[in-house]
């Protein structure tokens, strides 16, 4: 049991700051009956998460003759590049994709910069109304802001930016997730003799914010980039409304190519396939890290 | 005497700095998360009110007439939108409490696996990296009828094949089995970072007494995640209100906005964009928005009454 807690730990390591105390995790006695119900069902769990998207590249290395077979094939074929390159012929896919990296990088970075700041100073600057101004960062996480799309249209049609990427970009710039995690994860991780030891040693509150909290703060900022970059990269619904289909990001390309005239599945899931790679690359690199992000959320605050 | 005027108004502009950096820079760091906040989340919301209470229309921006609260007077009569309003609450329900109970069954059976640690947490949160337009179009080409799985499968027992999509009851539950498959395993890692802090002797004492895993589960871990469970059964139903992806691209008619032909499954979301988008009425298309930015606030203010205490923390939805 030892080496579960340790290892449970060593698995939040990146998330837990040096001056917390937490439980030790802890877990249902594992009886040798619950581990022989356990496993098998756990087994078809995994199966039946994974199963989708393994279904995905399968029918995308398929023609569509061997789709529409009984049985459906159930291995891949080697139809993928055909496929692929009937997905970059029918939508303009690679504009798609240079697009949703755009998208989805510029909203990262400044994420990451504004709510890094803005956490930085909630968590260690005293100013006036401070406490009023986090009252209102919180109370605007609840905020459904993609229920505004419609004045939220008009004002990009005033500010000349329809159907261009900053109407994508700006209005996800910065969310209010990232300011209360970021002001949490400084409070945990900087210590308030090390701020003071700065000020004395003539640092503005610039320099701090760059040379100590920064510095402290980049494993909690890996996370959040990561959350958010997966995030930007998978929305749809306000990219649908305010782009046009010549200049998509890759959700609303995969859209297009479903609304042809019938459902060509074997162009459909390719597209798919390929728009879901980076993130299932990202995911195999960093998916530790963001279950890590994930599973830290609930339990502070 | 000369050194001294220097000496002077060097301690001003010090005072002056030490002023700026103390006084001022604070706002200058949290400034831009409410410019933009303001400017494009919070500022569209409210100006929507103003929206629905006009007769706008998307292809002649700027020729808009004020008709007081016709858009709501049409709203109420409108049988598309009260169609919309059934189908948004049923499919709310559907996804949200097979997903939460799931998610917790889930996170107890995880929570003691020691080996493959990370495959099995892995595989658990795969679907939810997944974005929903794949979902759903990964999900439609499993539930159609001609190509699909599931027909396949059920056809083994011999059981006919099911036009999925074009029944109300087959199509909605397949929209619930899209959205349980991608948001199960995101709430049972929730769940799991919160049964972390349970401390363990409570189960080694229950064990003692002879309780085994599933009764542990019932009377330890739920009592004890009360407030974790309430958090994201609000996040989830939040979510599911505004439902829009799914409905959209499960359409049988590629490119409709209907929500399938006898409009089944349209939400309100999709009802909304099928005005204001679609038909071109902003003002119309607003007042429904407006509905649910209503709906949702009452539901976030009824959480936070029942919980007082929930999380805030852990939604990125």
């Amino acid at each position: 049991m030892t080496d579960t807690a340790h290892d449970a730990l060593h698995e939040l390591a990146p998330l837990r700051g040096p001056r917390r105390r937490r439980a030790q995790p802890s877990g249902p006695a594992g009886t040798s009956r619950g581990i022989l119900t356990r496993y098998p069902l756990l087994l078809v769990v995994l199966v039946l998460s994974s199963f989708p998207i393994y279904w995905t590249f399968t029918i995308a290395s398929q023609t569509n003759a061997a789709v529409g077979q009984t049985p459906p094939p159930f291995l891949p074929g080697g139809n993928f590049l055909a496929n692929a390159r009937r997905v970059f012929d029918t939508v303009d896919f690679s504009k798609a994709m240079i697009n949703s990296f755009i998208v989805a990088g510029a909203i990262t970075a400044s994420t990451l910069v504004f709510c890094s700041l803005a956490g930085f100073a909630f968590a260690k600057l005293r100013f006036r109304g401070r406490d009023a101004l986090l009252l209102l960062v919180l109370s605007t996480m609840m905020c459904p802001v993609q229920l505004g799309v419609i004045p939220l249209y008009a004002e990009m049609q005033v500010l000349g930016w329809a159907q261009n990427l900053l109407a994508v970009i700006v209005p996800t710039a910065v969310s209010a997730f990232g300011v209360v995690f970021m002001r949490q994860y400084t409070i945990q991780v900087v210590p308030d003799e090390l701020l003071e030891a700065g000020r004395m040693d003539g640092c503005t509150s610039w320099g701090l914010y760059w040379y100590v909290v920064l510095p402290a703060l980049q494993p909690a900022m890996a996370v959040l980039g990561l959350l958010t970059f997966m995030q930007a990269w998978n929305d749809f619904m306000w990219p649908l409304i305010v782009l046009s289909p010549q200049n998509p990001t890759v959700q609303v390309a995969l859209s297009t190519l479903a609304a042809g005239k019938y459902m060509d599945y074997t162009l459909v899931l390719g597209g798919t396939a390929l728009g879901t790679l980076p993130i299932l690359i990202v995911f195999a690199f960093f998916g530790r890290r963001i279950i890590g992000g994930i599973m830290e959320g609930a339990v502070k605050g | 005497m000369e050194s001294l005027v220097r000496h002077t108004s060097e301690t001003a502009t010090r005072r002056l700095m030490r002023w700026a950096d103390r006084g001022v820079s604070p706002y200058l760091y949290v400034a831009p998360f409410f410019v933009l906040f303001v400017g494009f989340g919070l500022f569209p919301i409210l100006f929507n009110g103003y929206v629905s209470l006009t007769d706008r229309d998307l292809l002649r921006p700027g020729a808009e007439t004020f008709t007081g609260l016709a858009n709501y007077r049409e709203l109420v009569g409108d049988e598309y939108f009260w169609n919309s309003v059934k189908n948004t609450f049923l499919l709310m329900l559907m996804c949200s409490v097979p997903q939460l109970a799931l998610a917790l069954i889930l996170a107890h059976l995880i929570t003691a696996v020691v080996r493959l640690r990370t495959v099995v947490r892995m595989g658990v949160l795969l679907p939810n990296v997944t974005s929903i337009v794949a979902v759903t179009l990964i999900f439609g080409q499993i539930f159609s009828r001609d190509f699909g799985v599931i027909n396949w499968a059920i056809g083994l027992v011999g059981v006919d094949p099911v036009n999925w999509q074009a029944g109300d009851w087959t199509s909605r539950a397949s929209i619930t089995a899209m959205v349980v498959w991608r948001w199960t395993g995101y709430n049972a890692l929730i769940y799991l970072g919160a049964m972390q802090a349970i401390p363990k002797e409570q189960y080694e004492a229950s064990s003692i007494d002879g309780a085994g895993s599933w009764r542990q589960l019932w009377h330890i871990t739920l009592p004890a995640l009360r407030p974790t469970i309430a958090f994201t059964a609000l996040i989830s139903l939040i979510g599911q209100m505004q439902l829009f992806t799914e409905p959209l691209l499960f359409d049988a008619a590629p490119g409709s906005v209907s929500g399938g032909s006898a409009r089944q499954f349209q939400t309100m979301t999709l009802f909304m964009y099928e005005e204001s988008f679609r038909l071109g009425h902003l003002g119309y298309g607003a007042a429904v928005a407006w509905v649910l930015v209503v709906m949702t606030f009452a539901l976030a203010g009824i959480g936070y009454l029942l919980t007082r205490r929930g999380s805030w923390l852990g939604g990125t939805t």
